[in-house]
């Protein structure tokens, strides 16, 4: 059964009529063809798939739309402010964080919620809160390092 | 996936009469971390258990989602999230073997969709009921693989029939927490001890509680601990996220100068239920328990029967209740 779903994505007001069961992560990369988050194992295992809502991270391939009209999905395509990357995109461009980069986007906006909350977290803070992002290449220590140097770099856009 | 029709109840009235109305094939939905991305996105159906058409949310009903602290106890409603429980500050510094219990729930990401109810309720891990191939004895099929198939991480005390683990972090720790939930059905309103909450396959293989089909978890109270009692929580997993536990302890311990004067230790990952190891709450009765740990915690082996290939669960288990009984008064 198909419906129109509104969903604030990036600040914009869509509509999408879509059918009813269709996940998040199919509404955000096939209707609304925000492609930058990632299909990954699409069973809540990988984190490929991390957006925010209201602010959390929460993976796009569990979550219904339905369930989320109203509330503010922020995706990888709503990081940066216009064409200035935010501090993260940044810190992972400049030490290399991303391998193949096909976890970076989920790492990225995990990484975001993270630092909202807590500008200045320990190591043991970030692994913690990026436990649920799996990196297939491994490159861990580079994406902490990276999370650690945005959060020197502090000038954080908010 | 297949299509289903979707119905967000504002009422726990409303969520009881639309279970009713639609009968076995509607099923309750909070976060849909397991009905929907694992039973229904993994076509996990039988027999005995009808493939979902109609979702009712219960995350839309005010009173079922928050926590709610009284002098002796607290009350969270079932649809409450699992991180918001365990970053509660009250809840940490009251009720720490529950927070502990549900920092070690799967991932950051999944802890801020699933909920409490969701978690106490869900369904088994074990790789034949979850195999779409597998017409098992939990599906409504005639058959556990388990007995004759790769059983490594299946029950090692109370199977019969099938051999699951009971999956829930949760559960385990309200079990210990001595808590209590609260249900609606069609009937009215009843308040179930988790002693009496978790069924085994022998009272009906279809199921791991006794929530019948149009009852709703509302919430779970918890009573304050006691004076003088020591708690603490272990999982033991293969990995650090994203993981079930192979075997976990909780202890909730009432004990003066060190010796044992009430409480429970309970395993998960081990029993089609939450397990509450009586055998070694009665070893420690009246007896130091720093003393006494290592020879409690053996005694789980009078009551384990393990299948062929998960004897070390056995080893795990006894290794791991003297850990937790040794952090508890730490």
């Amino acid at each position: 059964m198909k419906q129109v779903l509104h969903l604030r994505v990036n600040g914009q007001d869509h509509a999408v009529y879509v059918p009813a069961h269709k996940t998040l992560l199919e509404v955000l990369r096939e209707d609304l063809n925000l492609t930058g988050t990632k299909h990954g194992c699409e069973l809540g295992e990988c984190g490929a798939c991390a957006v925010l809502v209201d602010g959390e991270p929460v993976l796009a391939c569990l979550a219904l739309p339905i369930e989320l009209q109203g509330r503010e999905i922020t995706t990888i395509e709503g990081l940066a402010d216009g064409a200035t990357p935010h501090p993260l995109q940044t810190a992972f461009a400049e030490l290399g964080a991303a391998q193949c980069g096909y976890c970076t986007p989920g790492v990225l906006m995990t990484a975001k919620a993270l630092l909202d909350h807590n500008p200045h977290p320990s190591r043991e803070e970030i692994r913690h809160a990026l436990a649920g992002n799996l990196c297939r290449c491994t490159g861990y220590a580079k994406i902490y390092e990276a999370v650690e140097r945005a959060a020197e770099n502090a000038k954080m856009p908010k | 996936m297949k299509a289903f029709e979707l119905y967000d109840a504002a009422t726990v009235q409303d969520a009881v009469s639309m279970l009713s109305k639609f009968g076995p094939a509607a099923k309750v939905v909070a976060g849909g971390s397991d009905l929907v991305a694992g039973v229904m996105k993994d076509w996990i159906h039988g027999k005995g258990m009808p493939y979902p058409e109609k979702l009712i949310d219960v995350t839309t009903i005010p009173e079922m989602v928050g926590i709610k602290l009284a002098s002796d106890s607290a009350t969270i409603g079932a649809a409450t999230t699992l991180s918001a429980i365990a970053e509660s500050p009250q809840m940490q510094k009251g009720w720490r073997v529950l927070t502990d219990s549900l920092f070690s729930v799967a991932s950051p990401e999944i802890r801020n969709l699933g909920t409490l109810g969701g978690n106490i309720n869900q369904r088994p891990r074990c790789w034949f009921f979850r195999g779409e191939k597998f017409s098992c004895y939990k599906k409504g099929g005639d058959f556990c693989f388990a007995v004759t198939g790769d059983n490594r991480y299946n029950a090692i005390i109370g199977g019969e029939l099938c051999y699951i683990v009971h999956p829930s972090d949760a559960a385990t720790a309200l079990l210990a927490l001595n808590a209590s939930a609260t249900i609606a059905g069609t009937g009215g309103t009843r308040t179930v001890q988790f002693d009496n909450y978790f069924t085994g396959p022998r009272e009906d293989v279809l199921r791991e509680n006794i929530l019948k089909p149009d009852e709703v978890m509302v919430n779970v109270t918890i009573p304050r601990l006691a004076p003088n009692t020591k708690t603490a929580w272990t999982k033991l997993k293969f990995r650090q996220v994203y993981d079930f536990a192979l075997v976990s302890v909780a202890v909730v311990a009432t004990q003066e100068n060190g010796v044992w004067k009430d409480g429970r230790v309970v395993l998960g990952g081990v029993a089609p239920v939450p397990y509450r190891a009586k055998v070694v709450e009665q070893a420690l009765a009246g007896k130091n328990i720093k003393e006494n740990a290592k020879a409690a915690a053996a005694a789980i082996k009078t009551v384990a029967r393990p299948m062929s290939a998960n004897a070390y669960k056995v080893d795990v288990a006894t290794a791991l209740i003297e850990k937790t009984l040794l952090d508890a008064i730490a």
